[in-house]
């Protein structure tokens, strides 16, 4: 046991040895876990921000002026005023989202009574904020005419007021969200190619034989580059977390960090174990890199991180139940945004380990079976 | 013939360095042409950097280096006499690409050099006659033997009949049969092409002997330089290998001859015993029914052409591969690969360097002491033991990688007897090092086994080596052809040494790779040839060669179709993930899990809340019992939004009173917040237009508005997904693709082709982006096909818009991957690298799920950047907008203009030439 212990510690000091020595590598590293992140959250990804709107005013009057002025920073951009031969083009060249068109003498049919028409335009295929934006438009325009017919600045007196409060993030900063999942998705890259490239690094260069002839076992083997990888990124992980995340980007983790960074570790012992084991499937390298885009993409994209689960079919989300990245990405929204403890993520770490456990046992059996295949 | 008096290469105060190590100290020198020039050396004084550099693979710097009366720093030289040199670098085949068959090998290199269809063929059918390598010409490189590899590179080194040829250690690994064949078949060129000059590095003495002019380097200088007769002249000795001794320094000269004592005749146990052993990898038997029995103590030697099975026969023995047939007993017990008692005992070193090629020697010493587990103390001892006995002192602190050859082999060998075991399997564990190491060496395995008892199977090349063994196995074609003691067998074959006693059994074995041309035939018949052939390469090299850059694109597809698995990957895992993400991906959120908070339970309450139950975007969760229970829910994700109705509720709407229903909503996922909310707004909207209807009070809207969505009525996400899915996908494959084509070559060697041959930076990165382009292009149509057929979005605009864009995209993307792959130093930084630089900016800035003019700061510059952004409009915009050429004529020519950008950076990371 002390033996295996030691051999498991030595090997992979090595493995942080050949990580430190590749400089490229490195680099690449700390740029996704501090510049990259703070990139994503900053460049208001995601939902209802900076949206592009024109205005199409045909009636010039004070009330369509107070209907475009209506719309503001962050969701909007400042409207411009445009005409209306120009939506077709500003709408297929994807630089407009929105267009209002307020009809000529709208202001007098309105006061006049006679139900007036406003037409808004959404460009329908910029998904994240089609919707969003047009339940928004609508609602702006509403308030701003029962303001005018009113003659008030006050809200509408309504029988029955909804009074939404959003729990964990009031303002919806997105910002925040996007960095976490940027770290998420990290690991999950990071993890993956680091110890399959490694696996195959050593049989490339012959290193690996040499392994299975020493008094290690493939169990040691695979270990070693389990937790020296999964170190490199645990620390990783932990500066984007209190640097980046709350330093940089201000945000107010709710719940307990090292119960986050135990999960992280948890999953990494997934993470990495995948990544031997398509270490053993792949003959080369360059399949390694195809076969990483084909596994580790859908696990990041489907894994609610880009959009959410809620949003797939009934069926792929059963069969996402057994990624442990959706997982990963279920705790790390509760334990950080959410605040919740060990005694909600509890099934979440509990899967994880098993999905893990299955792929490390896969990835052992492939372990002998793959030097074989190249000991011709 | 001979000018002498000519130097073909003239060097002066050539001083090279490596990382503040000196390989190079200010070396003066002549070489003459038209001869055969030796260099001789023990390893590491630094005979590999100086082919190098009058090869052009390395760039110079300091001093002056004149290769075929030019300046070799200057560019445009180095282009025009690439052509006239030839340079076979060191390493097995370390030139050739291994899945290539021998004719596209040597069919690649003579395109580079620009030989026109007839030229190549007369050319390679001579070639491959006067190698014997033509009853083969479509085995792959890889499943050639040692020999033939070295052969083969040679064949494609001589395809355009070079006026100097460089060979460095062309006959390390090879055993001497093919050594044999080898030089006779470099005799016969310089025969046809009078004038050659060849400058050779090697380790055995015996071929120095042959050499018209010898340079003997120690510690980056020159010792001497002379015919192989001035040196025996000048020192007083009779061979060569003295002579280089007595040459060298003082301290290392003490060399005394190798005695070999006998062994102690009492205990003869047998700690290996093999019986019918045999291994098939399909149809081939490597090895075929071997037997043998080594005894304790007893050198027990492997001799035999490359690739005849000795190296799985000691994998067998290691445990490293299973028998097929027959068994093995190592120290009395039978192998079992689990058995880590009994490999503790064993001591291996495989013929691919056993190191950590990005660790120190130290490091790799001391990490190899751990995993054995030698106590601290004794593991310092131990050490500085070998570092003593290998003389591996001043490399201490050096990365392995950075070693040469022979000292490598020599670490490597030290690492495998760290741990003092009781046997040793050594796999050519001298091919590559100096005839000084050799017989330190050797010096050192004789005491490991006369005077620790040490057991010790070992396969060599080398004559003199298996001379010292106490017995020897003959092997041929997976067969033991006979064992016994070296005199044993040269007295059974009645001749004069053991090399001709090997060569005999061979040649009476009938191997199929003995087959020799008649030498008298092929000379005769390039007789006729030689006239023209010299005027070949004389052209001048034009800057870009289609040839050479079709070479390249040939070559890459040839490697492409020879892995059905990874153009299978490429191909169908594309049409995989776009069926994943285009059912997967959608932003129509439904599902939405609530519950409420209902305080009141009226009848009032009850119709809010039905009003909920009614919208498909909700799933009611049970009631929530009180405010703990509310923020336990919202906390476990069990609900995403609650729905709190105060006491009262009822009451008040009757009253006329206003009231509010209260909401919390998950905050946690903005996107999935924004979108509850607006549907809670959008029931609450309802269910006031219904109680106003209720209670008569309902007056019509005072504005009418009217919301359009444009290019998809129904709003559902397939139709702008599927083309977004598409533009994601194909920049992500394609450059995950390209992004090894480089650093891979960097990695495993075969870049020095590309350093030594007239290709240019540009033909080089076109040709090898071709092939890619065309697989990305097919991807495409696939993917093209199922929107249409699968998902059945149909196309609204310009076919011949999207088509060419999706040319034009495949190609930016295809570059992009090049130029991660120009810049990155190993294939695990180039595949992070490509992975992190493709998929974020893929997801989050190419305007997928957020419009680009909606990004600020460095997210909006990447997006304007990257090129998925601009054929996210082209696919978007002809699939679902209807567009054409006129509205997508910026897009289209933003891609093509990203095109030579990418070439350009991709030329300006890419150096011709090792630092």
């Amino acid at each position: 046991m002390r033996r295996t212990i030691a051999n498991i510690f030595w090997l992979g000091t090595k493995e942080l040895r050949a990580f430190g020595h590749d400089v490229v590598l490195v680099a690449l590293v700390i740029w996704a876990f501090s510049f990259s992140i703070v990139n994503v959250a900053r460049s208001g990804v995601e939902d209802l921000h900076n949206a592009s709107i024109g205005i199409i005013d045909e009636d010039r009057s004070a009330l369509s002026l107070r209907i475009a002025g209506a719309f503001l920073p962050p969701y909007f951009n400042p409207p411009q005023w445009i005409g209306e031969h120009d939506v077709d083009a500003l709408m297929n060249d994807g630089r407009m989202t929105f267009a209002v068109d307020i009809p000529p003498n709208f202001q007098r049919d309105l006061l006049g009574g006679r139900q007036p028409t406003i037409q808004v335009d959404v460009d329908a295929t910029a998904m994240m904020q089609a919707g969003i934006g047009a339940g928004y438009i609508q609602q702006i325009i509403s308030t701003e005419i029962s303001r005018t017919l009113a003659h008030t600045d006050a809200p509408p007196a309504s029988p029955v007021e909804l009074a939404v409060r959003i729990a964990f993030n009031p303002n919806l900063t997105a910002g925040w969200f996007t960095g976490l999942m940027e770290i998420v998705n990290n690991v999950t890259m990071l993890a993956i190619i680091l110890s399959g490239a490694a696996i195959i690094r050593e049989r490339e260069h012959g290193t690996l034989d040499h392994l299975l002839v020493m008094p290690l076992t493939p169990f040691e083997i695979a270990m070693s580059k389990i937790w020296a990888n999964g170190l490199v990124i645990s620390v990783a992980v932990a500066f984007a977390l209190t640097v980046v995340v709350r330093g940089l980007l201000g945000f107010p983790i709710q719940g307990s960090v090292p119960l986050f960074l135990a999960g992280v570790a948890i999953y990494l012992f997934f993470g990495t174990a995948i990544g031997i084991f398509l270490g053993t499937v792949a003959r080369s390298m360059p399949q390694f890199g195809l076969l990483y885009m084909l596994v580790a993409i859908p696990l990041m994209i489907l894994s609610g991180s880009h959009t959410p689960q809620e949003a797939m079919p009934a069926s792929l989300r059963m069969v996402l139940q057994g990624s442990p990245t959706t997982h990963f990405v279920a705790f790390a929204q509760a334990i950080l945004c959410r605040g919740a403890g060990l005694s909600v993520v509890w099934p979440q770490f509990l899967a994880i380990g098993l999905i893990g456990g299955i792929f490390l046992g896969l990835a052992l059996f492939r372990f002998r079976h793959a030097t074989a295949q190249t000991a011709q | 013939m001979n000018q002498h008096d000519h130097p073909i290469a003239r060097l002066s105060n050539v001083t090279l360095t490596y990382r503040n190590k000196l390989a190079l100290d200010s070396i003066t020198l002549d070489i003459p042409s038209g001869c055969m020039v030796g260099l001789i050396g023990s390893d590491g004084v630094g005979k590999s950097s100086l082919l190098g550099l009058i090869a052009g693979a390395r760039r110079i710097q300091s001093g002056q280096v004149d290769v075929l009366d030019g300046d070799m720093a200057d560019t445009a030289h180095r282009n025009d006499v690439c052509a006239r040199i030839a340079y076979m670098p060191q390493g097995l085949g370390k030139n050739l690409y291994p899945d290539l068959s021998v004719r596209e090998n040597i069919e690649f290199f003579s395109r580079l050099f620009g030989l026109s269809r007839a030229e190549r063929r007369r050319r390679i059918g001579e070639l491959l006659e006067s190698t014997g390598l033509a009853p083969f010409p479509d085995r792959p490189a890889k499943k050639l033997s040692g020999g033939m590899r070295q052969k083969l590179g040679l064949c494609c080194a001589l395809i355009h009949d070079p006026d100097l040829l460089i060979l460095d250690e062309p006959t390390t690994g090879v055993d001497p049969l093919s050594r044999r064949q080898f030089w006779d078949l470099i005799g016969r060129m310089r025969r046809q092409h009078s004038g050659m000059s060849v400058i050779i590095a090697t380790a055995y003495m015996e071929e120095a002997e042959r050499f018209d002019r010898l340079i003997a380097m120690d510690a980056g200088k020159i010792l001497a330089v002379g015919s192989p007769e001035e040196f025996k002249a000048s020192t007083r000795t009779t061979s060569l290998e003295n002579a280089f001794a007595a040459l060298l320094p003082d301290q290392r000269r003490e060399q005394a001859s190798l005695a070999i004592p006998s062994r102690d005749p009492v205990h003869r146990e047998v700690t290996i015993r093999a019986r019918d052993l045999t291994c098939r990898f399909g149809d081939f038997t490597a090895v075929d029914r071997v037997s043998f029995e080594i005894e304790r103590g007893e050198i027990f030697g492997f001799l035999g052409p490359n690739g005849c099975g000795k190296t799985t026969t000691m994998k067998m023995l290691t445990g490293l591969l299973p028998a097929t047939e027959g068994e093995a007993f190592l120290l009395g017990k039978a192998i079992d690969a689990a058995d880590m008692n009994s490999r503790n005992r064993v001591g291996y070193m495989s013929q691919s360097f056993s190191l950590y090629m990005e660790l120190t020697v130290q490091q790799n010493l001391s990490l190899h002491a751990r995993l054995f587990h030698l106590p601290p103390g004794r593991a310092r001892e131990r050490i500085a033991e070998l570092v003593q006995d290998f003389g591996l002192g001043r490399y201490l602190d050096e990365l392995a990688s950075q070693l040469p050859l022979g000292i490598r082999q020599r670490l490597s060998l030290a690492v495998a007897i760290v741990h003092e075991p009781e046997m040793l399997i050594l796999d050519e564990p001298t091919s590559g090092v100096d005839p000084l190491a050799r017989d330190e060496f050797w010096q050192i395995l004789l005491d490991l086994s006369r005077n620790r008892n040490v057991t010790i199977f070992v396969s060599t090349h080398f004559m003199n080596e298996a001379a010292r063994c106490d017995r020897i196995a003959l092997m041929n074609d997976g067969r033991v052809l006979a064992t016994d003691t070296p005199e044993g067998l040269i007295r059974a074959r009645g001749v004069a040494n053991l090399e001709a006693a090997f060569i005999s059994y061979l040649e009476e074995a009938g191997g199929k790779q003995l087959v020799i041309p008649d030498g008298e035939r092929i000379d005769a018949a390039a007789a006729d040839d030689a006239p023209e052939s010299p005027a070949l390469s004389r052209r001048r090299q034009r800057s870009f060669n289609l040839r050479r850059m079709l070479a390249f694109t040939t070559r890459e597809t040839l490697e492409l179709i020879r892995d059905p698995i990874r153009l299978s990957f490429a191909l169908l895992g594309t049409a995989f993930l776009m069926i994943i993400f285009g059912f997967g991906i959608t932003t129509d959120v439904e599902n939405l899990s609530f519950a409420v908070l209902d305080r009141d339970q009226s009848p009032a309450s009850r119709t809010y809340i039905s009003e909920l139950r009614g919208s498909r975007y909700f799933v009611e969760k049970p009631p929530i019992a009180d405010d703990a229970d509310l923020e336990k829910r919202l906390r476990s994700s069990d609900v995403m939004a609650t729905i709190e109705i105060a006491p009262g509720f009822g009451r008040d709407i009757k009253k006329g009173t206003p009231v509010s229903v209260g909401a919390w909503i998950d905050g946690a996922m903005p996107f999935r917040a924004e979108t509850i909310r607006g549907y809670l707004q959008g029931v609450h909207s309802q269910y006031l237009v219904d109680l106003a209807t209720g209670q008569g009070v309902a007056a019509p809207a005072a504005v009418n508005i009217e919301t359009r969505f444009r290019y998809n009525q129904d709003f559902r996400s397939i139709y702008s997904m599927v083309p977004a899915t598409m533009a994601m996908l194909l920049v992500l494959i394609p450059a995950i693709l390209m992004a090894l084509a480089i650093v891979r070559e960097k990695e495993l060697g075969s870049i020095t082709n590309f350093y030594v041959t007239p290709v240019t930076r540009l033909e080089f990165l076109v040709g090898k982006q071709l092939p890619y382009i065309a697989v990305a292009f097919v991807s495409f149509l696939i993917l093209f096909a199922m929107t249409l057929l699968l998902f059945r979005v149909p196309l609204k605009g310009s076919l011949p818009a999207l088509l060419l864009g999706a040319l034009l995209y495949v190609t930016t993307t295809t570059g992009y991957g090049m130029l991660i792959s120009s810049f990155a130093r190993t294939q695990i930084a180039a595949l992070f690298g490509t992975a992190i630089l493709s998929v974020i900016p893929a997801t989050q800035f190419a305007g997928m799920l957020t419009p680009v003019s909606s990004l600020s700061g460095a997210g909006a510059v990447i997006g304007h950047l990257f090129p998925m952004t601009y054929f996210l409009r082209i696919s978007v915009g002809t699939l679902t907008k209807g567009l054409g050429f006129a509205d997508l004529g910026m897009d289209l020519a933003v891609l093509a203009v990203t095109i030579p950008a990418l070439t350009l950076l991709s030329l300006l990371l890419l150096r011709k030439q090792e630092a």
